[in-house]
Protein backbone atom coordinates (compact mmCIF):
# COMPACT_ATOMS: atom_id res chain seq x y z
CA UNK A 1 0.00 0.00 0.00
CA UNK A 2 1.04 3.37 -0.87
CA UNK A 3 0.26 7.36 -1.75
CA UNK A 4 -1.09 7.69 -4.89
CA UNK A 5 1.37 8.08 -7.74
CA UNK A 6 0.72 11.66 -9.87
CA UNK A 7 -0.80 11.03 -12.87
CA UNK A 8 1.51 12.46 -15.96
CA UNK A 9 0.76 16.47 -15.67
CA UNK A 10 1.00 16.82 -19.60
CA UNK A 11 -0.64 15.28 -22.27
CA UNK A 12 2.01 16.11 -24.65
CA UNK A 13 5.55 16.51 -25.17
CA UNK A 14 5.29 20.08 -25.97
CA UNK A 15 3.15 20.74 -22.97
CA UNK A 16 6.27 19.96 -20.49
CA UNK A 17 8.42 22.21 -22.55
CA UNK A 18 5.85 25.28 -22.70
CA UNK A 19 5.78 24.99 -18.80
CA UNK A 20 9.62 24.64 -18.34
CA UNK A 21 10.61 27.49 -20.72
CA UNK A 22 8.05 29.44 -18.20
CA UNK A 23 9.18 28.36 -15.28
CA UNK A 24 13.46 29.04 -16.43
CA UNK A 25 12.19 32.15 -17.89
CA UNK A 26 10.25 33.38 -14.13
CA UNK A 27 13.37 31.84 -12.32
CA UNK A 28 15.87 33.56 -14.96
CA UNK A 29 13.88 37.06 -13.77
CA UNK A 30 11.98 37.59 -17.02
CA UNK A 31 8.89 38.08 -14.89
CA UNK A 32 6.98 37.24 -11.44
CA UNK A 33 4.52 34.64 -11.09
CA UNK A 34 2.16 37.46 -10.36
CA UNK A 35 2.61 39.09 -13.98
CA UNK A 36 2.64 35.74 -15.39
CA UNK A 37 -0.96 35.22 -13.75
CA UNK A 38 -2.03 38.43 -14.96
CA UNK A 39 -1.15 38.33 -18.43
CA UNK A 40 -2.01 34.25 -18.71
CA UNK A 41 -5.65 35.61 -17.45
CA UNK A 42 -5.57 38.19 -20.28
CA UNK A 43 -5.00 35.41 -22.60
CA UNK A 44 -7.60 33.90 -21.14
CA UNK A 45 -10.35 36.33 -22.05
CA UNK A 46 -9.96 37.52 -25.53
CA UNK A 47 -12.07 40.68 -26.88
CA UNK A 48 -15.33 39.50 -28.18
CA UNK A 49 -14.70 35.92 -27.33
CA UNK A 50 -15.69 33.23 -24.54
CA UNK A 51 -13.36 32.83 -21.29
CA UNK A 52 -10.86 30.27 -22.25
CA UNK A 53 -9.22 27.23 -20.43
CA UNK A 54 -5.94 27.89 -18.92
CA UNK A 55 -4.26 25.11 -20.53
CA UNK A 56 -0.61 25.20 -22.24
CA UNK A 57 -1.85 26.67 -25.70
CA UNK A 58 -2.85 29.41 -23.97
CA UNK A 59 0.37 29.59 -21.90
CA UNK A 60 2.47 29.36 -25.19
CA UNK A 61 0.19 32.33 -26.66
CA UNK A 62 0.70 33.89 -22.82
CA UNK A 63 4.79 33.48 -23.32
CA UNK A 64 5.40 34.38 -26.88
CA UNK A 65 3.45 38.42 -25.92
CA UNK A 66 5.39 38.32 -22.87
CA UNK A 67 9.01 37.75 -24.89
CA UNK A 68 7.60 40.39 -27.81
CA UNK A 69 7.04 42.51 -24.96
CA UNK A 70 10.46 42.18 -22.91
CA UNK A 71 12.11 42.64 -26.10
CA UNK A 72 13.44 39.04 -26.13
CA UNK A 73 12.24 37.43 -29.39
CA UNK A 74 9.75 39.55 -31.72
CA UNK A 75 6.43 38.00 -33.70
CA UNK A 76 8.62 37.63 -36.70
CA UNK A 77 11.59 35.98 -35.23
CA UNK A 78 9.52 33.50 -33.83
CA UNK A 79 7.19 33.01 -37.17
CA UNK A 80 10.48 32.63 -38.93
CA UNK A 81 12.15 30.14 -36.56
CA UNK A 82 8.44 28.24 -36.70
CA UNK A 83 9.12 27.91 -40.60
CA UNK A 84 12.50 26.48 -40.11
CA UNK A 85 11.35 23.94 -37.92
CA UNK A 86 8.74 22.87 -40.16
CA UNK A 87 10.88 22.83 -43.28
CA UNK A 88 13.34 20.94 -41.22
CA UNK A 89 11.06 18.16 -39.91
CA UNK A 90 10.16 17.85 -43.67
CA UNK A 91 13.02 17.05 -45.07
CA UNK A 92 13.89 14.89 -41.59
CA UNK A 93 13.76 11.28 -42.70
CA UNK A 94 10.43 9.43 -40.61
CA UNK A 95 11.84 8.11 -37.57
CA UNK A 96 15.29 10.60 -37.23
CA UNK A 97 15.93 13.28 -34.93
CA UNK A 98 14.39 16.37 -36.35
CA UNK A 99 16.96 18.99 -35.56
CA UNK A 100 17.11 22.64 -37.24
CA UNK A 101 20.08 21.74 -39.11
CA UNK A 102 18.16 19.29 -41.47
CA UNK A 103 16.05 22.94 -42.62
CA UNK A 104 17.74 23.18 -46.50
CA UNK A 105 16.58 26.76 -46.44
CA UNK A 106 19.78 27.12 -43.68
CA UNK A 107 22.08 25.03 -45.88
CA UNK A 108 21.68 26.66 -49.08
CA UNK A 109 22.42 30.20 -46.86
CA UNK A 110 24.94 28.49 -45.07
CA UNK B 1 4.98 -1.86 -59.54
CA UNK B 2 4.84 1.18 -61.61
CA UNK B 3 7.45 4.57 -60.37
CA UNK B 4 5.33 7.43 -58.59
CA UNK B 5 5.59 10.66 -60.30
CA UNK B 6 4.94 12.38 -57.48
CA UNK B 7 7.88 11.04 -55.61
CA UNK B 8 10.01 13.31 -54.28
CA UNK B 9 13.38 13.76 -55.52
CA UNK B 10 15.20 13.20 -52.49
CA UNK B 11 16.41 9.70 -51.10
CA UNK B 12 13.96 10.13 -47.99
CA UNK B 13 10.16 9.94 -49.40
CA UNK B 14 8.46 9.77 -45.97
CA UNK B 15 9.85 13.30 -44.27
CA UNK B 16 8.58 13.33 -40.32
CA UNK B 17 5.72 15.90 -39.10
CA UNK B 18 5.63 18.61 -36.37
CA UNK B 19 2.56 20.17 -35.97
CA UNK B 20 2.60 23.78 -36.04
CA UNK B 21 2.15 23.58 -32.22
CA UNK B 22 5.01 21.58 -32.14
CA UNK B 23 6.95 24.12 -34.54
CA UNK B 24 6.61 27.10 -32.43
CA UNK B 25 7.51 25.45 -29.29
CA UNK B 26 10.54 24.41 -30.60
CA UNK B 27 11.37 27.57 -32.20
CA UNK B 28 10.90 29.54 -28.95
CA UNK B 29 12.94 26.97 -27.41
CA UNK B 30 15.57 27.39 -29.81
CA UNK B 31 15.39 30.77 -30.19
CA UNK B 32 15.90 31.01 -26.07
CA UNK B 33 18.68 29.25 -25.72
CA UNK B 34 20.54 30.54 -28.55
CA UNK B 35 20.07 33.74 -26.50
CA UNK B 36 20.73 32.07 -23.16
CA UNK B 37 17.71 32.51 -21.61
CA UNK B 38 17.55 29.07 -20.94
CA UNK B 39 19.13 25.88 -20.86
CA UNK B 40 17.65 22.09 -22.27
CA UNK B 41 19.34 19.90 -19.51
CA UNK B 42 17.59 22.68 -16.83
CA UNK B 43 13.81 22.52 -19.14
CA UNK B 44 14.24 18.21 -18.90
CA UNK B 45 15.25 18.30 -15.21
CA UNK B 46 12.21 20.75 -14.75
CA UNK B 47 10.15 18.31 -17.21
CA UNK B 48 11.37 15.42 -15.17
CA UNK B 49 10.13 16.59 -12.09
CA UNK B 50 6.65 17.28 -12.40
CA UNK B 51 6.84 14.22 -14.24
CA UNK B 52 7.91 11.71 -11.79
CA UNK B 53 8.55 13.68 -8.32
CA UNK B 54 5.93 16.19 -7.41
CA UNK B 55 2.64 15.58 -7.06
CA UNK B 56 -0.28 15.00 -4.45
CA UNK B 57 1.61 11.60 -2.90
CA UNK B 58 3.31 15.19 -1.18
CA UNK B 59 -0.02 16.69 -0.25
CA UNK B 60 -1.35 13.65 1.79
CA UNK B 61 2.01 12.81 3.89
CA UNK B 62 0.92 16.81 5.11
CA UNK B 63 -2.28 15.85 5.64
CA UNK B 64 -1.43 12.87 7.05
CA UNK B 65 1.03 13.83 9.56
CA UNK B 66 -1.55 16.75 10.71
CA UNK B 67 -4.04 13.73 11.34
CA UNK B 68 -1.57 12.51 13.75
CA UNK B 69 -0.10 15.34 15.52
CA UNK B 70 -2.65 17.98 16.78
CA UNK B 71 0.66 20.31 17.85
CA UNK B 72 1.64 19.75 14.00
CA UNK B 73 -1.90 20.36 12.70
CA UNK B 74 -1.93 23.38 14.49
CA UNK B 75 1.08 24.67 12.97
CA UNK B 76 0.29 24.38 9.96
CA UNK B 77 -2.90 25.86 10.03
CA UNK B 78 -1.40 28.78 11.72
CA UNK B 79 1.64 29.08 9.30
CA UNK B 80 1.32 26.36 6.45
CA UNK B 81 4.42 27.07 4.27
CA UNK B 82 7.13 26.51 7.35
CA UNK B 83 5.34 23.69 8.77
CA UNK B 84 5.01 21.98 5.27
CA UNK B 85 8.53 22.83 4.99
CA UNK B 86 8.96 20.76 8.01
CA UNK B 87 8.45 17.28 5.87
CA UNK B 88 10.89 18.47 3.23
CA UNK B 89 8.54 19.73 1.31
CA UNK B 90 8.17 23.38 -0.89
CA UNK B 91 9.64 25.52 -3.38
CA UNK B 92 8.35 27.14 -6.49
CA UNK B 93 4.47 27.65 -6.33
CA UNK B 94 4.12 27.55 -2.53
CA UNK B 95 6.22 30.47 -1.14
CA UNK B 96 3.08 31.48 0.54
CA UNK B 97 0.59 28.58 1.28
CA UNK B 98 -2.83 28.60 3.50
CA UNK B 99 -4.40 25.31 4.34
CA UNK B 100 -7.88 25.68 6.03
CA UNK B 101 -9.35 22.86 7.51
CA UNK B 102 -12.80 21.14 6.99
CA UNK B 103 -14.94 20.47 9.99
CA UNK B 104 -18.78 18.73 10.11
CA UNK B 105 -20.12 22.41 9.68
CA UNK B 106 -17.38 23.92 6.84
CA UNK B 107 -16.67 22.32 3.79
CA UNK B 108 -13.64 23.89 1.98
CA UNK B 109 -12.99 24.34 -1.54
CA UNK B 110 -10.72 25.79 -3.77
CA UNK B 111 -10.36 27.10 -7.33
CA UNK B 112 -8.38 30.16 -8.86
CA UNK B 113 -10.76 31.99 -10.69
CA UNK B 114 -8.32 34.40 -12.62
CA UNK B 115 -6.12 31.76 -14.07
CA UNK B 116 -5.13 28.20 -12.75
CA UNK B 117 -2.83 29.26 -9.35
CA UNK B 118 -2.39 25.69 -7.85
CA UNK B 119 -0.06 25.19 -4.85
CA UNK B 120 2.35 22.84 -6.95
CA UNK B 121 4.71 21.58 -4.21
CA UNK B 122 1.45 19.84 -2.71
CA UNK B 123 -0.35 18.90 -5.13
CA UNK B 124 1.71 19.14 -8.34
CA UNK B 125 0.21 20.37 -11.54
CA UNK B 126 -3.50 21.17 -11.55
CA UNK B 127 -5.82 18.79 -13.66
CA UNK B 128 -7.40 19.73 -16.84
CA UNK B 129 -10.94 20.69 -15.15
CA UNK B 130 -9.11 23.01 -12.53
CA UNK B 131 -8.27 25.09 -15.31
CA UNK B 132 -11.54 25.17 -17.02
CA UNK B 133 -13.86 28.06 -17.67
CA UNK B 134 -17.07 25.79 -16.22
CA UNK B 135 -15.47 25.15 -12.81
CA UNK B 136 -13.97 28.27 -12.31
CA UNK B 137 -17.10 29.81 -13.05
CA UNK B 138 -19.28 27.24 -11.39
CA UNK B 139 -17.46 26.92 -8.18
CA UNK B 140 -17.88 30.60 -7.15
CA UNK B 141 -21.93 30.76 -7.76
CA UNK B 142 -22.63 27.19 -7.73
CA UNK B 143 -20.29 25.26 -5.45
CA UNK B 144 -22.84 22.39 -4.07
CA UNK B 145 -23.45 21.75 -7.58
CA UNK B 146 -20.55 21.15 -7.90
CA UNK B 147 -19.79 18.86 -5.36
CA UNK B 148 -22.48 17.01 -6.70
CA UNK B 149 -21.08 16.41 -10.06
CA UNK B 150 -18.17 14.93 -8.73
CA UNK B 151 -19.80 12.61 -6.31
CA UNK B 152 -19.50 14.63 -2.89
CA UNK B 153 -22.98 14.99 -0.99
CA UNK B 154 -22.91 16.95 2.39
CA UNK B 155 -24.86 17.75 4.63
CA UNK B 156 -27.23 20.32 4.29
CA UNK B 157 -26.22 22.52 7.41
CA UNK B 158 -22.46 21.89 6.03
CA UNK B 159 -21.73 25.58 5.23
CA UNK B 160 -19.26 25.54 1.90
CA UNK B 161 -16.06 28.36 1.53
CA UNK B 162 -14.76 28.63 -1.48
CA UNK B 163 -11.20 29.95 -1.74
CA UNK B 164 -9.97 32.00 -4.65
CA UNK B 165 -6.02 31.10 -5.06
CA UNK B 166 -3.43 33.56 -6.60
CA UNK B 167 0.06 33.50 -7.96
CA UNK B 168 0.62 34.88 -4.45
CA UNK B 169 -1.45 32.98 -2.04
CA UNK B 170 -2.13 29.51 -2.88
CA UNK B 171 -4.66 26.81 -0.35
CA UNK B 172 -4.50 23.65 -0.01
CA UNK B 173 -7.72 21.88 2.00
CA UNK B 174 -7.28 19.76 5.31
CA UNK B 175 -10.14 17.00 4.91
CA UNK B 176 -11.97 15.26 7.98
CA UNK B 177 -9.98 12.29 9.05
CA UNK B 178 -12.08 9.09 8.09
CA UNK B 179 -13.80 7.27 10.32
CA UNK B 180 -12.35 3.91 11.12
CA UNK B 181 -8.73 5.08 10.98
CA UNK B 182 -8.05 4.63 14.97
CA UNK B 183 -4.40 3.30 15.05
CA UNK B 184 -3.66 3.56 11.34
CA UNK B 185 0.19 4.33 10.60
CA UNK B 186 0.96 7.72 8.65
CA UNK B 187 1.89 5.80 5.61
CA UNK B 188 -2.17 3.79 6.02
CA UNK B 189 -3.53 7.33 6.02
CA UNK B 190 -1.51 8.82 3.40
CA UNK B 191 -3.12 6.37 0.98
CA UNK B 192 -6.40 7.64 1.59
CA UNK B 193 -5.58 10.91 0.83
CA UNK B 194 -6.76 11.94 -2.97
CA UNK B 195 -6.04 14.90 -4.94
CA UNK B 196 -9.64 16.15 -5.01
CA UNK B 197 -9.66 16.12 -1.19
CA UNK B 198 -7.09 18.47 -1.16
CA UNK B 199 -8.59 20.94 -3.43
CA UNK B 200 -11.89 20.23 -1.89
CA UNK B 201 -13.93 18.64 -4.58
CA UNK B 202 -13.26 15.23 -3.07
CA UNK B 203 -13.20 13.56 0.29
CA UNK B 204 -10.83 10.80 1.48
CA UNK B 205 -11.18 7.31 0.77
CA UNK B 206 -12.45 4.82 2.95
CA UNK B 207 -10.40 2.48 4.97
CA UNK B 208 -10.08 -0.70 2.27
CA UNK B 209 -10.50 1.46 -0.61
CA UNK B 210 -6.84 2.58 -1.26
CA UNK B 211 -5.95 3.17 -4.23
CA UNK B 212 -3.50 -0.22 -5.01
CA UNK B 213 0.15 0.65 -6.47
Amino acid sequence: MSAPRPQGPFAAPWEAQVFAMVVSLQEAGLFTWGEWAEALGRTMRPDGAGEQAADYGRWLETLERLLAERGVADGASVEARTAAWLRAAHATPHGEPIVLGNDPELAKRG
Amino acid sequence: MTHDHHHHDHDHPHGSDLTPVEARVRALESLLVEKGYVQPAALDALVEMYETKVGPHLGARVVARAWTDPAYRDRLLEDATPTIAELGIGGRGGEHMVVVENTPEVHNMVVCTLCSCYPWPVLGLPPVWYKAPAYRARAVIDPRGVLTDFGVGLPETTRITVWDSTAETRFMVLPMRPAGTEGFSEEALAALVTRDAMIGTGLPLSPGAEIQP
